[in-house]
């Protein structure tokens, strides 16, 4: 069992506010994934966990154990490095079997749980050869290779595929899921790739500007984001924001078209929509074309709604060009609503 | 006037030509500007002293080694060159297990009083460290060290220190942070991480350093002229025995003086601008 | 242990040697520089500046200085692009250059002997190109010109290694690209050397010159291999006050002075060449 609490968590670099009080419980064996973008706190959270770095304020446990005052190699964790950090002066089947010979097990057990996990990461015919002598995507098997025969309780992953080329990052992220649920570790990977994210996790911890700004499943996170800056930061390209003005019994009136909405008291709300979610028709938002860029499939539409930029995905068979004005409507039980004041959500 | 004309209408090519013909002269030139005093010296000690003092000078050795034979039956001047060696080892041994902490110090934390402490060292590094030898010589007279390789010696890791320092420093930081947290991740304690996994990438670097420890030492001459008076070093005896000794003896203590060295500056060759390079920062 | 000890764990111990070994003495050479058996007094210094050979030592090492320094720095600048642009050999052909580097200012000296001296190999030249019959006593009070112009020569040959090989490391950190980009725009070479060398290089160029230059004021056994009391520069002159006339208060005043100028020029060298801050590479 390595259930991991963190609880009211804080970290400052001098005068920079790094973390301000996290909070996040990720239970055994669930795959979370930290998203957020460059420098928003994700490493330091990472390294926070790991014993890397101290927190100046807050409490970390695993497994019912309160750790944040051991140091890393005491709380049963093992972790995979951005850059690899396999030994240079080590073979591969040394640098696997570096942490359990740290543990002073017998040559055999040693052996075998080397053996298994080279297996495991198809890196069996490398044992023998030294870090100089692998590609980038051996490294990186090596170094998950390492963290796995710890036989760790949690494993903790800070971009372990950026260095990838498009390809290999692909293959390595079905592999590593595979290997992970089946090792029963829980697993804790950071990464700016949303798509990475949403294709590994159990659920998504976003991060923005050194706070977790939602902590939900994939999907949960995509169709309902907690906040503006989810829906702005996830999906490729993100939601399309419009200003909204109230009128009678909870309906909003948005570029001229009325939508059912929140029954708020407020005066304004943002009204947002996934490009995904629109289709042309009849009566829709007047959108005056700007730019067609054919994606294959589907045609990327950017085009002028009520003076704000409103993009739409389209089918590719759909005549259009620049300059073209066009109605298109929303699917309605997608779109979302934002209070321009709190940035949350409101239903 | 023809003549400085078509000088004038050079063809690129020609420039060129010339220019890489200039380039390479300059080079060998400015080889044989190092080599050939060098080996002006390896003449003298390779010729008998008769040889050595005779006129003309042959411009090749005659391989008579009687000038090393009669430096090696020179009196005193093997103990001189015994402690020579004994200083520098020692001088090697401290400068390093003293300096290598601070350099590791250096490269690896952020901390109150940082940069007072490169201040100290780089002052060090600014300072004509031999004339501190001449207070040192009333100290060490009174707590005991005077006269020995071990008073020396600690002049001379004075004087080695700063740059064991920033040479282990820029060594140190050549070294991922994230190998050591990888090894404590992997069940290291900071000690063990060190021994483990530091400690064998950094060694043939270390190695480097040391030997640039023993170099400053065994070619250091004032402080070892001021610090020792019967256990004299090879320089300090050389240098006292300047005006009266014979030039045979003179030549054949240069060699010697010189031949560590050379080893030395090979070894350390592939260091030599590694360290420079971080370490001037 | 708390981790925020540890970094000054590491660095305790070069901070008690350097007080112990640096601080200390220096204080102590502070102390009797100013002391007299009347009290405190300028007498040490009234004393050796009042010196009939003072001023000539003080003229000599500064002409030294002022002579050597900028030839070193030209020829250190000139090799080290010459290196900087060399494919093949370049690792033997810098080795070669860099031996000095290990080789002492005494063996330095002693080399240069071994072609000045009376029976050397200047001499054998010149006399077999017809040029003398009989060998000349360059190195005495009659040719005080050539007596300098082997000192100076000695010195060159010695210590322009260091220089060379900081420059090299120094040339070494700057990015490729800044060269690529002034070639696009069309920068000749000697405009590339200008605009981006020189000032990119000036945090080494700050390095080799003050350490060139302390070291430039502390020469002492090449001019006592070569000129002997011919040419007294003020080192020398500590090592006599201490050793010949037994004046510790002098020498420790000399050694005052001789500090005084390297702060002096480390300062304006410092300041000349000041890299604005954020201007790093
Ligand atoms: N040792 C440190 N000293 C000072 N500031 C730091 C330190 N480490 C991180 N920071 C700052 O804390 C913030 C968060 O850094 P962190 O490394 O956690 O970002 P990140 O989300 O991992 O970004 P990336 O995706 O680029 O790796 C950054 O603004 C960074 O500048
Ligand atoms: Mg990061």
């Amino acid at each position: 069992m390595a259930e991991i609490q963190i609880k009211n968590v804080a970290k400052r670099f001098g005068s920079y506010q790094a973390l301000h009080d996290i909070n996040l419980t990720i239970a055994d064996q669930e795959f979370m994934v930290l998203l957020g973008a460059s420098g928003c706190g994700k490493s330091t959270l990472l390294r926070i966990i790991a014993g890397l770095e101290t927190a100046t304020t807050g409490e970390v446990w695993i497994g019912g154990r309160r750790v944040d005052h051991l140091s890393p190699k005491d709380r049963g964790i093992a972790m995979v490095f951005q850059n690899y950090a396999v030994f240079p002066h080590l073979t591969v089947f040394e640098n696997i079997g570096f942490g359990l010979r740290m543990q002073k097990l017998p040559d055999a057990e040693v052996r075998r749980r080397v053996e298994r996990t080279a297996g495991l990461m198809h890196i069996d015919q490398l044992l023998k050869r030294y870090s100089g002598e692998l590609s980038g995507g051996q490294r990186q098997r090596v170094a998950v290779a390492r963290a796995l025969a710890m036989e760790p309780d949690v494993i903790l992953m800070d971009e372990p595929l950026s260095n990838l080329d498009a390809l290999l990052r692909l293959e390595m992220r079905a592999e590593l899921k595979g290997v992970l649920a089946e090792s029963n570790t829980t697993a804790i990977y950071v990464t700016h790739d949303q798509v990475e994210a949403m294709s590994l996790a159990d659920r998504i911890s976003v991060m923005h500007e050194g706070r977790i700004v939602q902590a939900a499943t994939p999907v949960e996170v995509y169709r309902n984001p907690a906040e503006r800056f989810v829906a702005g930061f996830i999906g490729n390209p993100p939601m399309n924001f419009l200003p909204a003005n109230r009128l009678e019994g909870g309906r909003w009136q948005v570029a001229g078209q009325t939508y059912n909405g929140p029954a708020t008291a407020n005066g304004a709300v943002e009204f947002a929509i996934r490009p995904e979610d629109i289709t042309p028709s009849d009566s829709g938002l007047p959108a005056k074309v700007r730019l067609v860029e054919p994606l294959g499939a589907h045609l990327l539409v950017t085009c002028d709604v009520d003076g704000s930029m409103f993009r739409a995905i389209l089918e590719s068979d759909l005549n259009v060009k620049a300059g073209d004005m066009l109605a298109l409507a929303p699917q309605t039980d997608r779109i979302r609503w934002f209070d321009p004041q709190t940035s949350l959500a409101v239903a | 006037m023809t003549a400085s004309a078509t000088d004038i209408i050079e063809t690129p090519a020609d420039t060129r030509k010339s220019g890489q013909f200039l380039y390479k002269a300059s080079v060998v030139f400015l080889c044989a500007w190092v080599i050939v005093p060098l080996y002006f010296l390896l003449i003298n000690t390779l010729s008998s002293p008769e040889a050595v003092n005779a006129f003309p000078k042959s411009f090749i050795p005659e391989f008579d080694l009687g000038s090393l034979a009669f430096f090696a039956n020179f009196a005193g001047i093997l103990t001189a060159l015994k402690n020579s060696v004994l200083v520098a080892a020692l001088t090697m041994v401290m400068s390093i297990a003293i300096g290598a902490p601070a350099g590791y110090a250096l490269s690896r934390f952020e901390f109150p009083g940082k940069g007072l402490f490169r201040l100290l060292i780089l002052l060090t590094r600014a300072f004509p460290l031999p004339l501190l030898a001449l207070p040192l010589a009333v100290m060490f007279i009174r707590t005991g060290p005077d006269d020995t390789a071990f008073g020396l010696a600690l002049v001379h890791t004075t004087l080695a220190i700063p740059f064991a320092v920033l040479i282990t420093f820029s060594l140190f930081s050549g070294i991922p942070i994230e190998l050591e947290e990888a090894a404590w991740t992997l069940g290291c304690t900071r000690f063990t991480a060190f021994t483990k996994v530091v400690f064998p990438l950094i060694l043939p670097g270390i190695t480097a350093s040391a030997i640039f420890a023993f170099v400053i030492s065994w070619n250091e001459v004032f402080a070892a002229a001021v610090l020792t008076i019967e256990n004299r070093t090879l320089t300090a005896f050389l240098l006292q025995n300047l005006d009266t000794s014979p030039l045979h003896l003179k030549f054949a203590g240069g060699f010697i003086l010189i031949v560590p060295a050379l080893i030395f500056i090979f070894a350390v060759r592939k260091y030599l601008f590694a360290m420079w390079g971080i370490a001037n920062r | 242990m708390n981790p925020r000890f540890l970094p000054y764990l590491l660095i305790l111990p070069v901070t008690l040697f350097l007080c112990l070994f640096f601080l200390y003495p220096f204080l102590l050479v502070a102390k009797q520089a100013f002391s007299t058996a009347s009290g405190l007094s300028l007498e040490n210094f009234r004393e050796v500046t009042g010196y009939w050979k003072f001023p000539i030592s003080m003229k000599n090492t500064l002409l030294l200085a002022a002579i050597v320094v900028p030839i070193q720095l030209a020829l250190a600048l000139l090799m080290a692009t010459m290196v900087n642009r060399m494919q093949k050999g370049r690792d033997l052909i810098l080795y070669i250059w860099t031996i000095p580097l290990g080789i002492s200012d005494l063996a330095a000296g002693i080399i240069w002997l071994a072609i000045f001296e009376q029976s050397g190999f200047l001499n054998s030249m010149m006399n077999g190109l017809g040029v003398v019959d009989r060998p000349v006593n360059f190195l005495s009070y009659q040719h005080p010109m050539i007596v300098f112009v082997a000192i100076m020569l000695a010195e060159i040959w010695r210590a322009t290694a260091i220089m060379l090989v900081i420059l090299v490391a120094g040339i070494g950190l700057i990015p490729k690209e800044y060269y690529e980009a002034a070639e696009v725009f069309g920068a000749s070479p000697w405009k590339r050397f200008l605009r981006i060398t020189l000032p990119m290089l000036r945090p080494s160029l700050q390095t080799a010159l003050v350490l060139r230059v302390i070291l430039a004021f502390e020469i002492f056994a090449v001019v006592q291999a070569l000129g002997g009391t011919l040419f007294p520069v003020l080192m020398g002159e500590t090592y006599a006050y201490q050793f010949e006339l037994l004046n510790g208060g002098a020498a420790a005043a000399m050694a005052l002075i001789i500090l005084g100028i390297s702060i002096a020029f480390t300062l304006i060298i410092m300041r000349a060449l000041r890299v604005p801050k954020g201007a790093t590479i």
